[in-house]
């Protein structure tokens, strides 16, 4: 047998596990992140010449229920056309037998690296909110939102990623797939889960990327996101939104009670300009009238 | 896909059918020997006369008692478990060196070979199972190249051996086109196509080399994968 050297065996194992994409029209650049279900790469599509990211199915689970899932996910993909969703461009499987399909190339940020003000990410939450109403609309829970899977483009998009676990509302499936700390309970137990399990996620990342000293309003925003009984969260992502927005607008949100205290205080911040303008005239009349008497 | 053409060794040792455990013995030498051998003189630090007792008695051992039969895929990967069952065998070692003498020993092994090679390692780096896995990993690699040999038309072959396997050659495709009167397209083509082959080769050999899917899954994985 030939005597492999070091390098030799190493050279091999980039080449035998890099994908062959010869006989499509993209190139493979590099290698971008490596996921439960496959890798994915930046490349080229020679046709168009525009950069795309790649996802090929993981060699070693190259297998027909896998091929099928990553097809249905592609296909969940495509159908979800919406600016808050990565767009799928083309789908193909390679001589080996392994499943690809290329998508969108986001440049930006993850959530999760974000550092920015709570009401700049109040904004982009709401963002993240209309896809999965979206989604929801079409009959699709994401069931991994989570504020890795969500990237900021440098020009201000927006897109949820990651739909290798999504499934159709209502659909049973043995897999228990998603991530501890954004799973619903119903999700974890392994039952049929619907758009409330996004609910939950979305509840449990809007704790995860806000500070931990909440307003009372907003952290009882996240609680009935993330409330462990279904029946206590919100009954859609849009439900959620709406509350955030009016939170952000200063009003009165349906996920907290406030008291006569609260309710004032939130009254003055919101009407801060009307207040200083009516003080102001206080103080001037109080001054005025010092001084005329005086 | 799933290689289907190839059975696990490891259950082929277990048959009925006298010729299938020959030939599924020959496919475990082929992929076992040279890491085995290798483990006793680099990292258990043994003498050429005593790797070459050891390892030569202890493949004829595995033949004739039937010793791999115990291997349970839930407890370890196959390569743990022979390598478990290696250094148990190496502690014994009075034992089976005066079982080698009785005339135990038929398994016809390139020594020599084996220490050129050794010769012309670098890396020697991490624990004994370290170097163990890395030279298995050299077995595996080095067996899918012979059968690609065997099986690739001899330009192809020629142009991936050049190109891939030759650690001096840093020829372009250009160059590599020019000695063997290609195109760079060509040459490319060649490449893609023995590199496919190659991947799916190594893929068999893992197929024979482990005994469940789960294993086979996690062989592919560190040899391929993540853990690459």
């Amino acid at each position: 047998m030939t005597w492999l050297s070091d390098d030799a065996v190493a050279h091999l194992r980039a080449v035998a596990e890099l994908p062959d994409f010869s006989h499509t029209r993209y190139r493979l650049q590099r290698e971008l992140a490596r996921g439960g279900m496959g890798v994915v790469y930046e490349g080229e599509d020679t046709e168009l010449r525009r950069r795309v990211a790649i996802k090929v199915l993981a060699s070693e689970l190259a297998s027909e229920d896998a091929i099928e899932r990553m097809r249905a996910e592609a296909r969940m993909i495509a159908k979800l056309e919406h600016p808050g969703i990565v767009p799928l461009h083309d789908v193909g499987l390679l001589a080996d037998g392994r499943l690809w399909y290329a998508m969108k190339l986001v440049r930006g940020r993850r959530l999760d690296e974000l550092n920015v003000g709570t009401v700049d990410l109040l904004r982009v939450f709401l963002r993240i909110c209309e896809a999965a109403a979206f989604a929801h609309a079409n009959g699709i829970v994401h069931c991994d939102l989570k504020p890795e899977n969500v990237m900021l483009g440098d020009f201000g998009e927006v897109l949820v990623m990651d739909w290798g676990v999504a499934r159709e509302t209502g659909a049973r499936d043995a897999r228990i797939a998603g991530t501890r700390g954004f799973m619903a309970p119903e999700q974890e137990r392994g039952d049929i889960v619907d758009a409330s399990a996004d609910i939950f996620a979305l509840g449990a990342m809007l704790r995860a990327i806000l500070p931990s000293d909440l307003p009372r309003a907003l952290d009882a925003i996240c609680s009935k996101a993330a409330a462990p009984a279904k029946s206590d969260r919100y009954p859609s992502a849009r439900d959620l939104a709406d509350d955030v927005s009016r939170w952000l607008d200063g009003q009165p949100v349906s996920a907290y009670r406030e008291n006569i205290a609260e309710r004032a205080r939130r009254w003055l911040t919101r009407n801060r300009a009307l207040v200083t303008i009516v003080l102001a005239y206080l103080v001037m009349r109080i001054i005025v009238i010092l001084w005329v008497h005086h | 896909m799933f290689p289907t053409t190839r059975r696990s060794v490891i259950d082929a040792l277990a048959s009925e059918d006298a010729e299938q455990r020959r030939r599924a013995f020959d496919t475990f030498v082929a992929l076992y020997w040279k890491p085995l051998y290798k483990y006793l003189r680099v990292a258990r630090g043994r003498d050429v006369a005593d790797a070459e007792d050891l390892t030569q008695s202890f493949l004829a051992k595995c033949f004739e008692s039937g010793s791999l039969s115990a291997y349970d895929a839930a407890k370890a990967s196959f390569r743990t478990f022979l390598r478990l069952l290696f250094d148990r065998f190496v502690a014994n070692e009075v034992k089976a060196l005066q079982r080698l003498k009785r005339g135990g020993g038929s398994v016809q092994l390139d020594f020599v070979d084996a220490e050129a090679e050794i010769g012309r390692e670098h890396d020697r780096g991490g624990t004994p199972e370290d170097y163990f896995q890395r030279e298995w990993t050299r077995s595996v690699f080095s067996l899918a190249v012979a059968r690609l040999r065997e099986d690739a038309d001899a330009t192809r072959f020629a142009i991936f051996e050049a190109y891939d396997l030759d650690d001096e050659s840093r020829a372009s495709y250009r160059e590599t086109g020019e000695r063997f009167g290609l195109s760079e397209t060509n040459v490319t083509n060649a490449l893609a196509a023995m590199r496919r082959r190659f991947r799916a080769i190594v893929l068999d050999v893992l197929r024979e080399a482990t005994a469940s899917e789960a294993e086979y899954r996690a062989e592919v994985r560190s040899l391929l994968g993540v853990d690459a």
